[in-house]
């Protein structure tokens, strides 16, 4: 519970840092926000129409109260409106957020689906031809740019066999080409993963233990090898779980797909700081809280790091 | 005394960095062997398919793809090398002082570097390139940024565990200085292990910088950079898909070398990750 505690402070203290930092960034970019805002109604602008919006903003004060301003803002969740679209920052993230999480979760799917398989029969029948092909795969997979992937399969797919959608959201059937292009990309790395880890655990005295007490090769694999070499995995799998959300931002430019990569995408094209300031805040916060979950999940599944302390690198 | 025989082993260890290092060299120059301008516009001559004339035809604009290839591999590969490059030289010797000097300022900085590692390198990339703004020099930048610290890791944890070694403890009880511990003890064993994850992220860095150029964020048009050129090419590549495979296909090769050079060197060198 001390563990918890502490964790939380660290992350109130980063949070503080963060947001102040993020907040100065914006206001050092170029522009004037209050000329920006008005300039979009396409209105001859007054002196002081300048002022009083200045004034409102609070862009007169000194930095700090500025700050203080914009924190007292963004804990009742106003992080300012969008200069595009001139919608809330805070709505347009949150609407947009479920479409990411959706697609991050049918990629995993596929991962899974793929990697799986895939890991153990290449560590089953290691220098057979199938152990060759899924380390081919491995190594193409790992090399191939996944917008590259999505754009062959949607040429594939969607042009030539017109079986798909290509672009957009909807149905269930815009889901599958990105999330089968991000599943592809990222299986790469696991089926690697998984094979290490399986041929590591074969020699363990545990197996050992295990085949000397006449218990089935099956039996053995299923229910000793197998779930001791899924803990690298997991582990690994825990630790890339920020970089499987930032995945989907190049996939979801290329499918035309409404999430908050896409959002994001298109709000430094075109230079739309709220939404990108209202973005870093987002993005960092999620990370951060995924790493803590996890970290506690370790505390909590591992009794070794419980009792040792989290080994650091 | 010296020893005259040579040791080739050496040669044998590094052949695949030299294999790396010739590939690059090799995509350094080949634009000077271009046969076309690759920003010349010949709108008479667009969207051709690959010919005698122009052996991987043209783009939306005339341009002749084969030049704009060589050029775009010259701005794709030598923006990761210079990326690399930077990583090197502000990491290694950061890390290398912070696992050397130790105390109070190896903790704090350590805490730095563990906020960033914390966060996913395209997120940091992305963001960065987000306040920065898009554009190359910005996209080197946040690269640099997005990867140190992993570097900065590695050095000083390979420093952390050289030092306490007897033969560097030798060295300072004769009273060699400081430096010359740096130079001629610890930096052997750090540069091996960072050649390796040198070789090994060359690959993810030409992928990110690829990445980032195709959503936008990087080279802007009309420079020939591999992933910008894919981007640019988009709206063709129903009419015109060589338009869109032969970039990807080069992009692919160069990872793919560089991800075989980086696991070779690590098998040879016996590096676990």
């Amino acid at each position: 519970m001390a563990y918890i505690v502490k964790r939380m402070m660290e992350f109130l203290l980063f949070f503080l840092l963060l947001s102040f930092v993020s907040f100065v960034f914006i206001k050092l970019a170029p522009g004037d926000p209050v000329k920006q805002m008005l300039r979009v109604d396409e209105v001859a602008v007054t002196k002081e129409q300048i002022e009083s919006l200045r004034e409102e903003l609070k862009l007169n004060e000194p930095l700090y109260v500025q700050y203080w301003y914009w924190l007292k803002r963004f804990f009742q969740f106003d992080l300012g409106h969008s200069y595009m679209t001139k919608k809330p920052v805070f709505d347009e993230l949150l609407s947009r957020f479920p479409a990411t999480v959706m697609l991050t979760c049918t990629s995993l799917m596929v991962m899974v689906f793929i990697s799986a398989p895939l890991g153990t029969l290449s560590a089953l029948y290691k220098n057979k031809w199938i152990d060759h092909a899924s380390r081919l795969f491995a190594l193409v997979g790992s090399s191939i740019p996944s917008f590259w992937l999505g754009l062959i399969l949607m040429d594939l797919f969607a042009v030539k066999l017109n079986l798909l959608p290509s672009m957009g959201k909807g149905t269930w059937k815009h889901l599958i080409l990105p999330s089968l292009t991000l599943g592809i990309a990222m299986s790469a790395a696991y089926v690697r993963l998984l094979r290490s880890s399986l041929l590591e655990s074969f020699h363990k005295d545990y197996v050992k233990a295990a085949r000397s007490r006449g218990i089935s090769e099956k039996r053995i694999f299923f229910f000793h090898v197998f779930r001791h070499s899924l803990i690298p995995v997991i582990t690994i799998f825990g630790m890339s779980l920020g970089s499987l959300i930032s995945g989907t931002v190049v996939i979801e430019v290329l499918f035309s797909y409404p999430g908050i990569g896409k959002l994001i995408v298109d709000a430094i094209v075109r230079r739309d700081y709220p939404v990108i300031q209202g973005y870093v805040l987002f993005i960092s916060l999620l990370i951060v809280m995924i790493n803590i979950f996890i970290d506690i999940c370790y505390r909590y599944l591992n009794p070794e790091i419980r009792l040792k302390g989290v080994e650091r690198r | 005394m010296k020893i005259a025989k040579y040791d080739y082993s050496m040669i044998r260890k590094w052949l695949p960095v030299l294999f790396l290092f010739a590939y690059v060299i090799t995509v350094a120059i080949a634009p000077a062997f271009a046969p076309y301008d690759p920003l010349e516009i010949n709108m008479s001559d667009r969207l051709s398919e690959p010919s005698e004339k122009h052996l991987l035809g043209t783009d939306h604009l005339g341009r002749d793809l084969f030049s704009r290839i060589l050029a775009g591999g010259r701005v794709t590969v030598g923006t990761g090398f210079l990326v690399l490059t930077i990583i090197l030289i502000v990491g290694v010797p950061l890390g290398m002082l912070s696992g050397f000097i130790g105390g109070r300022f190896d903790r704090y900085f350590m805490r730095i570097i563990d906020a960033f590692l914390a966060f996913p390198d395209f997120i940091i990339a992305i963001v960065l390139s987000g306040i920065l703004g898009p554009g190359m020099v910005n996209l080197v930048l946040a690269i640099v940024v997005a990867k140190w610290g992993s570097y900065v890791r590695l050095v000083r944890s390979t420093v952390l565990a050289e030092k306490e070694k007897d033969y560097v403890l030798m060295a300072v009880i004769s009273g060699l200085p400081a430096y010359k511990i740096i130079r001629k003890h610890l930096l052997p064993h750090v540069m091996g292990n960072v050649l390796v994850l040198a070789t090994l992220d060359l690959g993810k860095i030409i992928l990110m910088i690829a990445s980032l150029s195709y959503i936008g964020l990087g080279a802007q048009p009309p420079t020939p950079e591999w992933g910008a050129m894919l981007n640019e090419c988009k709206p063709y590549f129903y009419s015109s898909p060589h338009l869109m495979v032969i970039p990807g296909i080069f992009i692919m090769c160069t990872v793919l070398i560089s991800n075989l050079a980086g696991d070779m060197l690590r098998d040879r060198l016996d590096i676990e990750k």
